[in-house]
Protein backbone atom coordinates (compact mmCIF):
# COMPACT_ATOMS: atom_id res chain seq x y z
CA UNK A 1 0.00 0.00 0.00
CA UNK A 2 1.32 3.44 -0.76
CA UNK A 3 0.69 6.75 0.90
CA UNK A 4 -2.16 7.59 -1.44
CA UNK A 5 -3.86 4.28 -0.69
CA UNK A 6 -4.38 5.05 2.94
CA UNK A 7 -5.99 8.37 2.16
CA UNK A 8 -8.45 6.73 -0.20
CA UNK A 9 -9.28 4.01 2.31
CA UNK A 10 -9.77 6.62 5.00
CA UNK A 11 -12.28 8.46 2.83
CA UNK A 12 -14.28 5.36 2.10
CA UNK A 13 -14.22 4.32 5.74
CA UNK A 14 -15.77 7.54 6.97
CA UNK A 15 -18.99 6.98 5.04
CA UNK A 16 -21.59 5.72 7.51
CA UNK A 17 -23.42 2.61 6.38
CA UNK A 18 -26.67 3.50 4.71
CA UNK A 19 -28.98 1.55 2.46
CA UNK A 20 -30.45 3.63 -0.31
CA UNK A 21 -33.39 1.85 -1.87
CA UNK A 22 -33.08 1.75 -5.62
CA UNK A 23 -35.95 0.20 -7.51
CA UNK A 24 -34.84 -3.32 -8.37
CA UNK A 25 -35.50 -4.06 -12.00
CA UNK A 26 -34.30 -7.41 -13.26
CA UNK A 27 -32.96 -7.16 -16.73
CA UNK A 28 -30.06 -8.57 -18.65
CA UNK A 29 -28.02 -5.43 -18.30
CA UNK A 30 -28.31 -5.71 -14.56
CA UNK A 31 -27.24 -9.35 -14.54
CA UNK A 32 -24.31 -8.59 -16.84
CA UNK A 33 -23.23 -5.73 -14.55
CA UNK A 34 -23.23 -8.02 -11.51
CA UNK A 35 -21.27 -10.70 -13.37
CA UNK A 36 -18.64 -8.18 -14.45
CA UNK A 37 -18.38 -6.80 -10.91
CA UNK A 38 -17.98 -10.35 -9.61
CA UNK A 39 -15.20 -11.02 -12.11
CA UNK A 40 -13.38 -7.84 -11.06
CA UNK A 41 -13.62 -8.93 -7.41
CA UNK A 42 -12.23 -12.32 -8.44
CA UNK A 43 -9.36 -10.54 -10.22
CA UNK A 44 -8.58 -8.67 -6.99
CA UNK A 45 -8.36 -11.96 -5.10
CA UNK A 46 -6.54 -14.07 -7.70
CA UNK A 47 -3.01 -13.23 -6.47
CA UNK A 48 -4.16 -13.66 -2.87
CA UNK A 49 -5.35 -17.21 -3.62
CA UNK A 50 -2.00 -17.90 -5.27
CA UNK A 51 -0.09 -16.55 -2.24
CA UNK A 52 -2.09 -18.70 0.18
CA UNK A 53 -1.86 -21.79 -2.04
CA UNK A 54 1.90 -21.45 -2.48
CA UNK A 55 2.41 -21.16 1.28
CA UNK A 56 1.62 -24.92 1.21
CA UNK A 57 3.98 -25.62 -1.68
CA UNK A 58 7.04 -27.83 -1.50
CA UNK A 59 9.33 -25.94 -3.90
CA UNK A 60 11.95 -27.98 -5.74
CA UNK A 61 14.53 -25.25 -6.23
CA UNK A 62 15.25 -21.89 -4.70
CA UNK A 63 12.15 -20.21 -6.11
CA UNK A 64 8.58 -20.77 -5.03
CA UNK A 65 7.06 -20.04 -8.45
CA UNK A 66 5.71 -23.37 -9.68
CA UNK A 67 3.53 -25.90 -7.88
CA UNK A 68 5.42 -29.02 -6.74
CA UNK A 69 3.34 -30.64 -4.03
CA UNK A 70 1.40 -30.08 -0.83
CA UNK A 71 3.15 -29.75 2.52
CA UNK A 72 2.42 -28.30 5.94
CA UNK A 73 6.12 -27.99 6.63
CA UNK A 74 6.33 -24.24 5.91
CA UNK A 75 3.55 -23.50 8.35
CA UNK A 76 5.19 -25.71 10.97
CA UNK A 77 8.41 -23.70 10.68
CA UNK A 78 7.36 -20.12 9.87
CA UNK A 79 10.49 -18.64 11.46
CA UNK A 80 12.95 -21.00 9.78
CA UNK A 81 14.93 -18.15 8.19
CA UNK A 82 16.31 -15.83 10.90
CA UNK A 83 17.05 -12.94 8.47
CA UNK A 84 13.39 -12.93 7.36
CA UNK A 85 12.20 -12.93 10.97
CA UNK A 86 14.67 -10.19 11.91
CA UNK A 87 13.54 -8.08 8.94
CA UNK A 88 9.90 -8.49 9.95
CA UNK A 89 10.70 -7.56 13.56
CA UNK A 90 12.54 -4.44 12.40
CA UNK A 91 9.61 -3.43 10.19
CA UNK A 92 7.16 -3.86 13.06
CA UNK A 93 9.45 -1.76 15.25
CA UNK A 94 9.75 1.02 12.63
CA UNK A 95 5.99 0.95 12.01
CA UNK A 96 5.17 1.24 15.72
CA UNK A 97 7.69 3.96 16.61
CA UNK A 98 7.10 6.10 13.49
CA UNK A 99 3.33 5.82 13.83
CA UNK A 100 3.48 6.89 17.50
CA UNK A 101 5.45 10.04 16.65
CA UNK A 102 3.52 10.89 13.48
CA UNK A 103 0.26 10.39 15.36
CA UNK A 104 1.07 13.18 17.81
CA UNK A 105 2.14 15.61 15.06
CA UNK A 106 -0.69 14.73 12.67
CA UNK A 107 -3.50 14.72 15.23
CA UNK A 108 -2.57 18.17 16.55
CA UNK A 109 -2.70 19.65 13.05
CA UNK A 110 -5.97 17.90 12.26
CA UNK A 111 -7.66 19.24 15.40
CA UNK A 112 -6.37 22.75 14.75
CA UNK A 113 -7.69 22.58 11.18
CA UNK A 114 -11.13 21.39 12.17
CA UNK A 115 -11.80 23.41 15.31
CA UNK A 116 -10.82 26.95 14.54
CA UNK A 117 -10.90 29.22 11.55
CA UNK A 118 -7.62 31.02 11.20
CA UNK A 119 -5.64 32.84 8.56
CA UNK A 120 -3.44 30.71 6.33
CA UNK A 121 -5.54 27.63 6.90
CA UNK A 122 -5.91 27.03 3.17
CA UNK A 123 -2.15 27.21 2.71
CA UNK A 124 -1.55 24.70 5.52
CA UNK A 125 -4.17 22.46 3.93
CA UNK A 126 -2.42 22.49 0.57
CA UNK A 127 0.96 22.03 2.25
CA UNK A 128 -0.30 18.92 4.02
CA UNK A 129 -1.61 17.40 0.78
CA UNK A 130 1.65 17.96 -1.11
CA UNK A 131 3.56 14.97 0.37
CA UNK A 132 0.70 12.76 -0.75
CA UNK A 133 1.18 13.94 -4.34
CA UNK A 134 4.88 13.18 -4.57
CA UNK A 135 5.59 9.80 -6.18
CA UNK A 136 7.46 7.64 -3.69
CA UNK A 137 10.50 7.42 -5.93
CA UNK A 138 10.83 11.22 -5.88
CA UNK A 139 10.28 11.46 -2.13
CA UNK A 140 12.85 8.71 -1.56
CA UNK A 141 15.34 10.45 -3.85
CA UNK A 142 14.82 13.82 -2.15
CA UNK A 143 15.30 12.35 1.33
CA UNK A 144 18.40 10.51 0.15
CA UNK A 145 19.98 13.73 -1.15
CA UNK A 146 19.17 15.43 2.16
CA UNK A 147 20.86 12.68 4.18
CA UNK A 148 23.83 12.73 1.78
CA UNK A 149 24.13 16.51 2.18
CA UNK A 150 23.97 16.18 5.95
CA UNK A 151 26.43 13.32 5.87
CA UNK A 152 24.12 11.08 7.90
CA UNK A 153 24.67 7.36 7.56
CA UNK A 154 21.60 5.62 6.16
CA UNK A 155 20.06 3.16 8.59
CA UNK A 156 17.39 2.80 11.27
CA UNK A 157 17.20 6.55 12.07
CA UNK A 158 16.91 7.69 8.45
CA UNK A 159 14.23 5.05 7.80
CA UNK A 160 12.32 6.21 10.87
CA UNK A 161 12.54 9.92 9.95
CA UNK A 162 11.41 9.20 6.38
CA UNK A 163 8.45 7.09 7.48
CA UNK A 164 7.29 9.82 9.87
CA UNK A 165 7.53 12.32 6.98
CA UNK A 166 5.04 10.46 4.80
CA UNK A 167 2.80 9.39 7.68
CA UNK A 168 2.17 12.87 9.17
CA UNK A 169 0.15 14.23 6.21
CA UNK A 170 -1.74 11.07 5.87
CA UNK A 171 -2.67 10.90 9.57
CA UNK A 172 -3.67 14.58 9.58
CA UNK A 173 -5.99 14.00 6.59
CA UNK A 174 -7.56 10.88 8.06
CA UNK A 175 -8.16 12.36 11.52
CA UNK A 176 -9.48 15.57 9.98
CA UNK A 177 -11.96 13.65 7.83
CA UNK A 178 -13.16 11.71 10.87
CA UNK A 179 -13.53 14.58 13.37
CA UNK A 180 -15.06 17.07 10.98
CA UNK A 181 -18.63 17.89 11.97
CA UNK A 182 -18.23 17.15 15.66
CA UNK A 183 -19.94 19.49 18.07
CA UNK A 184 -17.01 21.29 19.69
CA UNK A 185 -19.33 23.42 21.87
CA UNK A 186 -19.40 20.33 24.12
CA UNK A 187 -15.97 21.45 25.33
CA UNK A 188 -17.33 24.90 26.23
CA UNK A 189 -20.21 23.23 28.04
CA UNK A 190 -17.78 21.13 30.04
CA UNK A 191 -15.68 24.19 30.95
CA UNK A 192 -18.84 26.15 31.85
CA UNK A 193 -19.87 23.33 34.16
CA UNK A 194 -16.67 23.73 36.13
CA UNK A 195 -14.40 21.03 34.69
CA UNK A 196 -10.78 22.12 34.30
CA UNK A 197 -9.03 22.15 30.92
CA UNK A 198 -7.25 18.84 31.64
CA UNK A 199 -10.45 17.15 32.77
CA UNK A 200 -12.28 18.51 29.71
CA UNK A 201 -9.59 17.16 27.41
CA UNK A 202 -9.63 13.66 28.89
CA UNK A 203 -13.38 13.37 29.47
CA UNK A 204 -14.77 15.20 26.42
CA UNK A 205 -12.25 15.89 23.67
CA UNK A 206 -10.34 12.62 23.72
CA UNK A 207 -13.38 10.29 23.62
CA UNK A 208 -14.67 12.28 20.63
CA UNK A 209 -11.53 11.95 18.56
CA UNK A 210 -10.27 8.51 19.61
CA UNK A 211 -12.03 6.49 16.85
CA UNK A 212 -10.49 8.73 14.18
CA UNK A 213 -7.06 8.44 15.78
CA UNK A 214 -7.29 4.65 16.01
CA UNK A 215 -8.26 4.39 12.33
CA UNK A 216 -5.40 6.70 11.33
CA UNK A 217 -2.92 4.78 13.48
CA UNK A 218 -3.88 1.41 11.99
CA UNK A 219 -3.57 2.66 8.43
CA UNK A 220 -0.32 4.48 9.14
CA UNK A 221 1.09 1.30 10.68
CA UNK A 222 0.06 -0.66 7.59
CA UNK A 223 1.62 1.94 5.25
CA UNK A 224 4.89 1.87 7.14
CA UNK A 225 5.02 -1.92 7.26
CA UNK A 226 4.41 -2.08 3.51
CA UNK A 227 6.64 0.75 2.35
CA UNK A 228 9.31 -0.39 -0.03
CA UNK A 229 10.29 2.42 -2.40
CA UNK A 230 11.11 5.24 0.07
CA UNK A 231 12.75 2.80 2.48
CA UNK A 232 14.86 1.37 -0.36
CA UNK A 233 16.43 4.79 -0.92
CA UNK A 234 17.22 5.64 2.70
CA UNK A 235 17.98 2.24 4.27
CA UNK A 236 21.68 1.79 3.58
CA UNK A 237 22.43 -1.80 4.58
CA UNK A 238 19.50 -2.09 7.01
CA UNK A 239 16.95 -4.67 5.88
CA UNK A 240 13.23 -4.25 6.52
CA UNK A 241 10.60 -6.85 5.64
CA UNK A 242 9.80 -5.49 2.14
CA UNK A 243 13.52 -5.06 1.47
CA UNK A 244 14.10 -8.70 2.44
CA UNK A 245 11.36 -9.77 0.05
CA UNK A 246 12.90 -7.72 -2.75
CA UNK A 247 16.33 -9.24 -2.16
CA UNK A 248 14.70 -12.68 -2.12
CA UNK A 249 13.20 -12.16 -5.58
CA UNK A 250 16.75 -11.79 -6.91
CA UNK A 251 18.24 -14.74 -4.99
CA UNK A 252 15.82 -17.26 -3.48
CA UNK A 253 12.16 -17.07 -2.48
CA UNK A 254 11.40 -19.34 0.48
CA UNK A 255 7.72 -20.32 0.99
CA UNK A 256 7.96 -18.85 4.50
CA UNK A 257 7.45 -15.45 2.81
CA UNK A 258 3.99 -16.68 1.76
CA UNK A 259 3.32 -18.12 5.21
CA UNK A 260 4.08 -14.80 6.94
CA UNK A 261 2.12 -12.82 4.31
CA UNK A 262 -0.89 -15.08 4.85
CA UNK A 263 -0.53 -14.74 8.62
CA UNK A 264 -0.46 -10.92 8.34
CA UNK A 265 -3.55 -11.09 6.12
CA UNK A 266 -5.38 -13.23 8.68
CA UNK A 267 -4.44 -10.87 11.53
CA UNK A 268 -5.67 -7.88 9.45
CA UNK A 269 -8.89 -9.76 8.73
CA UNK A 270 -9.40 -10.40 12.45
CA UNK A 271 -8.77 -6.71 13.27
CA UNK A 272 -11.19 -5.67 10.52
CA UNK A 273 -13.85 -8.01 11.92
CA UNK A 274 -13.34 -6.78 15.49
CA UNK A 275 -13.54 -3.17 14.28
CA UNK A 276 -16.77 -3.82 12.39
CA UNK A 277 -18.39 -5.58 15.35
CA UNK A 278 -17.29 -2.76 17.68
CA UNK A 279 -18.77 -0.13 15.36
CA UNK A 280 -22.00 -2.08 14.94
CA UNK A 281 -22.35 -2.36 18.71
CA UNK A 282 -21.81 1.36 19.11
CA UNK A 283 -24.44 2.20 16.48
CA UNK A 284 -26.98 -0.11 18.06
CA UNK A 285 -26.70 1.18 21.61
CA UNK B 1 -0.67 23.14 17.57
CA UNK B 2 0.14 23.12 13.88
CA UNK B 3 3.74 24.11 14.45
CA UNK B 4 5.39 20.76 15.29
CA UNK B 5 4.01 19.06 12.19
CA UNK B 6 4.77 22.00 9.91
CA UNK B 7 8.33 22.21 11.20
CA UNK B 8 8.77 18.48 10.72
CA UNK B 9 7.43 18.61 7.17
CA UNK B 10 9.55 21.67 6.43
CA UNK B 11 12.70 19.81 7.50
CA UNK B 12 11.89 16.39 6.06
CA UNK B 13 9.79 17.31 3.04
CA UNK B 14 10.67 20.82 1.85
CA UNK B 15 14.38 20.84 2.66
CA UNK B 16 14.93 17.47 0.90
CA UNK B 17 13.58 19.06 -2.26
CA UNK B 18 16.14 21.85 -1.92
CA UNK B 19 18.83 19.21 -1.54
CA UNK B 20 17.43 17.47 -4.59
CA UNK B 21 17.40 20.71 -6.59
CA UNK B 22 20.94 21.57 -5.49
CA UNK B 23 22.18 18.10 -6.44
CA UNK B 24 20.45 18.30 -9.80
CA UNK B 25 22.33 21.50 -10.64
CA UNK B 26 25.73 20.24 -9.48
CA UNK B 27 28.61 18.86 -11.45
CA UNK B 28 30.69 15.87 -10.52
CA UNK B 29 34.31 16.72 -9.85
CA UNK B 30 37.24 15.06 -8.15
CA UNK B 31 38.69 11.72 -9.16
CA UNK B 32 36.74 8.71 -10.39
CA UNK B 33 37.31 7.01 -7.06
CA UNK B 34 36.46 9.96 -4.83
CA UNK B 35 33.85 11.94 -6.76
CA UNK B 36 32.77 15.22 -5.23
CA UNK B 37 29.72 17.33 -6.03
CA UNK B 38 30.10 21.00 -6.89
CA UNK B 39 27.08 23.27 -7.09
CA UNK B 40 27.30 25.06 -10.44
CA UNK B 41 23.86 25.97 -11.85
CA UNK B 42 24.49 23.16 -14.26
CA UNK B 43 21.25 22.86 -16.22
CA UNK B 44 22.82 20.42 -18.64
CA UNK B 45 21.93 17.66 -16.18
CA UNK B 46 18.30 18.22 -17.07
CA UNK B 47 18.75 18.34 -20.84
CA UNK B 48 21.18 15.40 -20.81
CA UNK B 49 18.86 13.31 -18.67
CA UNK B 50 15.89 14.07 -20.86
CA UNK B 51 17.71 13.30 -24.10
CA UNK B 52 19.23 10.12 -22.70
CA UNK B 53 16.08 8.76 -21.08
CA UNK B 54 13.25 10.15 -23.18
CA UNK B 55 12.17 6.59 -24.11
CA UNK B 56 11.72 5.69 -20.45
CA UNK B 57 9.94 8.98 -19.71
CA UNK B 58 7.43 8.52 -22.51
CA UNK B 59 7.04 4.83 -21.71
CA UNK B 60 6.26 5.64 -18.06
CA UNK B 61 3.68 8.16 -19.18
CA UNK B 62 1.94 5.72 -21.51
CA UNK B 63 2.04 2.83 -19.05
CA UNK B 64 0.63 4.99 -16.25
CA UNK B 65 -2.06 6.34 -18.57
CA UNK B 66 -3.01 2.86 -19.80
CA UNK B 67 -3.14 1.58 -16.22
CA UNK B 68 -5.32 4.53 -15.17
CA UNK B 69 -7.79 3.89 -18.01
CA UNK B 70 -7.89 0.17 -17.23
CA UNK B 71 -8.51 1.02 -13.57
CA UNK B 72 -11.51 3.19 -14.49
CA UNK B 73 -12.95 0.48 -16.74
CA UNK B 74 -12.52 -2.28 -14.14
CA UNK B 75 -13.40 -0.23 -11.07
CA UNK B 76 -16.58 1.33 -12.40
CA UNK B 77 -18.78 -1.80 -12.57
CA UNK B 78 -17.59 -2.95 -9.14
CA UNK B 79 -18.00 0.45 -7.46
CA UNK B 80 -21.41 0.84 -9.12
CA UNK B 81 -22.66 -2.52 -7.88
CA UNK B 82 -21.37 -1.83 -4.35
CA UNK B 83 -22.98 1.61 -4.28
CA UNK B 84 -26.37 0.76 -5.78
CA UNK B 85 -26.98 -2.99 -5.83
CA UNK B 86 -25.27 -4.45 -2.78
CA UNK B 87 -27.96 -3.67 -0.21
CA UNK B 88 -26.95 -4.98 3.18
CA UNK B 89 -23.78 -6.58 1.78
CA UNK B 90 -22.30 -3.16 1.05
CA UNK B 91 -19.88 -3.06 3.99
CA UNK B 92 -18.90 -6.69 3.52
CA UNK B 93 -18.06 -6.02 -0.14
CA UNK B 94 -16.07 -2.90 0.76
CA UNK B 95 -14.11 -4.94 3.31
CA UNK B 96 -13.45 -7.61 0.68
CA UNK B 97 -12.21 -4.98 -1.79
CA UNK B 98 -9.71 -3.61 0.74
CA UNK B 99 -8.55 -6.99 2.05
CA UNK B 100 -6.11 -8.00 -0.75
CA UNK B 101 -4.21 -4.79 -0.14
CA UNK B 102 -3.20 -5.96 3.31
CA UNK B 103 -0.71 -8.28 1.65
CA UNK B 104 2.61 -6.58 0.98
CA UNK B 105 2.71 -4.92 -2.43
CA UNK B 106 5.89 -6.79 -3.37
CA UNK B 107 4.42 -10.20 -2.54
CA UNK B 108 1.30 -9.45 -4.59
CA UNK B 109 3.53 -8.60 -7.54
CA UNK B 110 5.50 -11.84 -7.03
CA UNK B 111 2.16 -13.68 -7.15
CA UNK B 112 1.49 -12.13 -10.58
CA UNK B 113 4.90 -13.38 -11.64
CA UNK B 114 3.71 -16.88 -10.73
CA UNK B 115 0.36 -16.44 -12.48
CA UNK B 116 1.81 -15.07 -15.71
CA UNK B 117 4.82 -17.43 -15.80
CA UNK B 118 5.63 -19.17 -19.10
CA UNK B 119 4.77 -22.58 -17.62
CA UNK B 120 1.71 -21.22 -15.78
CA UNK B 121 -1.89 -22.14 -16.52
CA UNK B 122 -2.85 -18.71 -17.86
CA UNK B 123 -0.31 -18.89 -20.66
CA UNK B 124 -1.26 -22.49 -21.51
CA UNK B 125 -4.99 -21.66 -21.43
CA UNK B 126 -4.55 -18.66 -23.72
CA UNK B 127 -2.28 -20.70 -25.97
CA UNK B 128 -4.87 -23.53 -26.15
CA UNK B 129 -7.64 -21.21 -27.37
CA UNK B 130 -5.26 -19.59 -29.84
CA UNK B 131 -5.14 -16.15 -28.19
CA UNK B 132 -1.44 -16.44 -27.64
CA UNK B 133 0.94 -17.75 -30.33
CA UNK B 134 3.20 -20.74 -29.64
CA UNK B 135 6.19 -19.61 -27.62
CA UNK B 136 4.12 -16.54 -26.77
CA UNK B 137 4.81 -14.99 -23.39
CA UNK B 138 2.94 -12.81 -20.95
CA UNK B 139 5.72 -12.23 -18.47
CA UNK B 140 8.35 -9.69 -19.59
CA UNK B 141 5.90 -7.89 -21.88
CA UNK B 142 4.50 -4.37 -21.68
CA UNK B 143 1.11 -5.90 -20.95
CA UNK B 144 2.40 -7.64 -17.85
CA UNK B 145 3.81 -4.36 -16.52
CA UNK B 146 0.61 -2.41 -17.30
CA UNK B 147 -1.41 -5.23 -15.74
CA UNK B 148 0.71 -5.08 -12.60
CA UNK B 149 0.37 -1.31 -12.33
CA UNK B 150 -3.39 -1.63 -12.79
CA UNK B 151 -3.69 -4.29 -10.13
CA UNK B 152 -1.53 -2.59 -7.54
CA UNK B 153 -3.37 0.73 -7.63
CA UNK B 154 -6.92 -0.16 -8.63
CA UNK B 155 -8.00 0.18 -4.99
CA UNK B 156 -7.42 3.97 -5.22
CA UNK B 157 -9.85 4.07 -8.11
CA UNK B 158 -12.51 1.84 -6.58
CA UNK B 159 -12.77 3.73 -3.27
CA UNK B 160 -13.10 7.36 -4.50
CA UNK B 161 -15.41 6.16 -7.27
CA UNK B 162 -17.56 4.37 -4.71
CA UNK B 163 -17.64 7.46 -2.48
CA UNK B 164 -18.87 9.72 -5.29
CA UNK B 165 -21.38 7.15 -6.61
CA UNK B 166 -22.70 6.62 -3.10
CA UNK B 167 -23.37 10.36 -2.79
CA UNK B 168 -25.69 10.38 -5.83
CA UNK B 169 -29.31 10.81 -4.80
CA UNK B 170 -31.12 7.75 -6.23
CA UNK B 171 -34.17 9.95 -6.77
CA UNK B 172 -32.25 11.72 -9.54
CA UNK B 173 -31.88 8.41 -11.36
CA UNK B 174 -35.54 7.60 -10.81
CA UNK B 175 -36.51 11.06 -12.03
CA UNK B 176 -34.58 10.55 -15.23
CA UNK B 177 -36.30 7.18 -15.71
CA UNK B 178 -39.70 8.72 -15.01
CA UNK B 179 -38.93 11.29 -17.66
CA UNK B 180 -38.56 8.43 -20.15
CA UNK B 181 -34.83 8.29 -20.40
CA UNK B 182 -33.41 4.88 -21.26
CA UNK B 183 -31.04 3.10 -18.88
CA UNK B 184 -28.09 4.02 -21.10
CA UNK B 185 -29.17 7.63 -21.30
CA UNK B 186 -29.67 8.10 -17.58
CA UNK B 187 -26.22 6.54 -17.08
CA UNK B 188 -24.64 8.95 -19.56
CA UNK B 189 -26.56 12.04 -18.46
CA UNK B 190 -26.94 11.52 -14.70
CA UNK B 191 -24.64 8.90 -13.19
CA UNK B 192 -21.49 9.51 -15.23
CA UNK B 193 -21.36 13.32 -14.77
CA UNK B 194 -22.05 13.00 -11.05
CA UNK B 195 -19.32 10.37 -10.62
CA UNK B 196 -16.67 12.54 -12.30
CA UNK B 197 -15.13 13.84 -9.02
CA UNK B 198 -14.47 10.19 -8.08
CA UNK B 199 -13.01 9.41 -11.50
CA UNK B 200 -10.74 12.47 -11.36
CA UNK B 201 -9.56 11.86 -7.78
CA UNK B 202 -9.04 8.18 -8.55
CA UNK B 203 -7.12 9.00 -11.73
CA UNK B 204 -4.66 11.12 -9.77
CA UNK B 205 -4.30 8.54 -7.05
CA UNK B 206 -3.52 5.85 -9.65
CA UNK B 207 -1.50 7.87 -12.15
CA UNK B 208 0.96 9.48 -9.71
CA UNK B 209 2.25 6.34 -8.00
CA UNK B 210 2.08 4.37 -11.26
CA UNK B 211 4.27 6.81 -13.22
CA UNK B 212 7.00 6.67 -10.57
CA UNK B 213 6.89 2.93 -9.92
CA UNK B 214 9.79 0.65 -10.70
CA UNK B 215 8.77 -2.61 -9.01
CA UNK B 216 6.26 -3.77 -11.62
CA UNK B 217 8.67 -3.06 -14.47
CA UNK B 218 11.41 -4.82 -12.51
CA UNK B 219 9.47 -7.96 -11.55
CA UNK B 220 7.07 -8.36 -14.48
CA UNK B 221 8.90 -6.63 -17.32
CA UNK B 222 12.14 -6.94 -19.24
CA UNK B 223 14.91 -4.56 -20.30
CA UNK B 224 12.50 -3.38 -22.99
CA UNK B 225 9.96 -2.16 -20.43
CA UNK B 226 12.07 -0.10 -18.01
CA UNK B 227 10.36 2.99 -16.66
CA UNK B 228 11.63 6.30 -15.35
CA UNK B 229 11.50 4.96 -11.79
CA UNK B 230 13.92 2.18 -12.74
CA UNK B 231 16.33 4.74 -14.15
CA UNK B 232 16.14 7.01 -11.09
CA UNK B 233 16.63 4.09 -8.72
CA UNK B 234 19.56 2.73 -10.72
CA UNK B 235 21.27 6.10 -11.15
CA UNK B 236 20.94 6.84 -7.45
CA UNK B 237 21.72 3.51 -5.86
CA UNK B 238 23.82 1.59 -8.39
CA UNK B 239 25.57 4.03 -10.77
CA UNK B 240 25.56 6.81 -8.13
CA UNK B 241 25.35 9.56 -10.73
CA UNK B 242 23.51 11.80 -8.28
CA UNK B 243 23.12 14.95 -10.44
CA UNK B 244 21.47 13.08 -13.33
CA UNK B 245 19.24 11.08 -11.00
CA UNK B 246 18.24 14.20 -9.09
CA UNK B 247 17.44 16.04 -12.33
CA UNK B 248 15.21 13.18 -13.44
CA UNK B 249 13.36 13.01 -10.10
CA UNK B 250 12.86 16.75 -9.99
CA UNK B 251 11.64 16.86 -13.59
CA UNK B 252 9.11 14.15 -12.83
CA UNK B 253 7.96 15.92 -9.68
CA UNK B 254 7.57 19.30 -11.41
CA UNK B 255 5.43 17.77 -14.14
CA UNK B 256 3.17 16.14 -11.57
CA UNK B 257 3.04 19.25 -9.38
CA UNK B 258 1.77 21.41 -12.24
CA UNK B 259 -0.96 18.86 -12.91
CA UNK B 260 -1.94 18.62 -9.23
CA UNK B 261 -2.09 22.39 -8.73
CA UNK B 262 -4.34 22.78 -11.76
CA UNK B 263 -6.47 19.98 -10.41
CA UNK B 264 -6.78 21.22 -6.80
CA UNK B 265 -7.53 24.72 -8.10
CA UNK B 266 -10.47 23.22 -9.94
CA UNK B 267 -11.81 20.91 -7.26
CA UNK B 268 -10.38 21.82 -3.83
CA UNK B 269 -8.49 19.47 -1.55
CA UNK B 270 -11.50 18.18 0.33
CA UNK B 271 -12.43 15.87 -2.54
CA UNK B 272 -8.89 14.60 -2.84
CA UNK B 273 -8.68 12.64 0.36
Amino acid sequence: MTTQAGAAIATAAQEPPSAKPVKARRNWGDVLLRVVAGLVLLYLFLPIFVIILFSFNRPAGKFNYSWQGFTLNNWAHPFKYPPLTEALKLSLNVAAVSTAIALVLGTLVAIALVRQRWRGQGAVDTFLVLPLTAPEVVMGAALLTLFLDLGWAAGYTTILLSHIAFEVSFIAMTVRARVRGFDWTLEDASLDLGAGPARTFFKVTLPLIVPGIVAAAMLSFALSLDDFIITYFVSGSTVTYPLYVNAAVKAAVPPQINVLATAILLISLALLAVGTLYRRKRFET
Amino acid sequence: MVLPALVYLAVFFVVPFFSLARTSLSTTGGSVFMPTLQFAWDFSNFTDAFVLYKDQIFRSFWYALAATILCVLLAFPLAYVIAFKAGRYKNLLLGLVILPFFVTFLIRTIAWKTILADEGWVVSALGAVGLLPDEGRLLSTSWAVIGGLTYNWIIFMILPLYVSLEKIDPRLIEASKDLYSSAGRSFGKVILPLSMPGVLAGSMLVFIPAIGDFINADYLGSTQTTMIGNVIQKQFLVVKDYPAAAALSLGLMLLILVGVLLYTRALGTEDLV
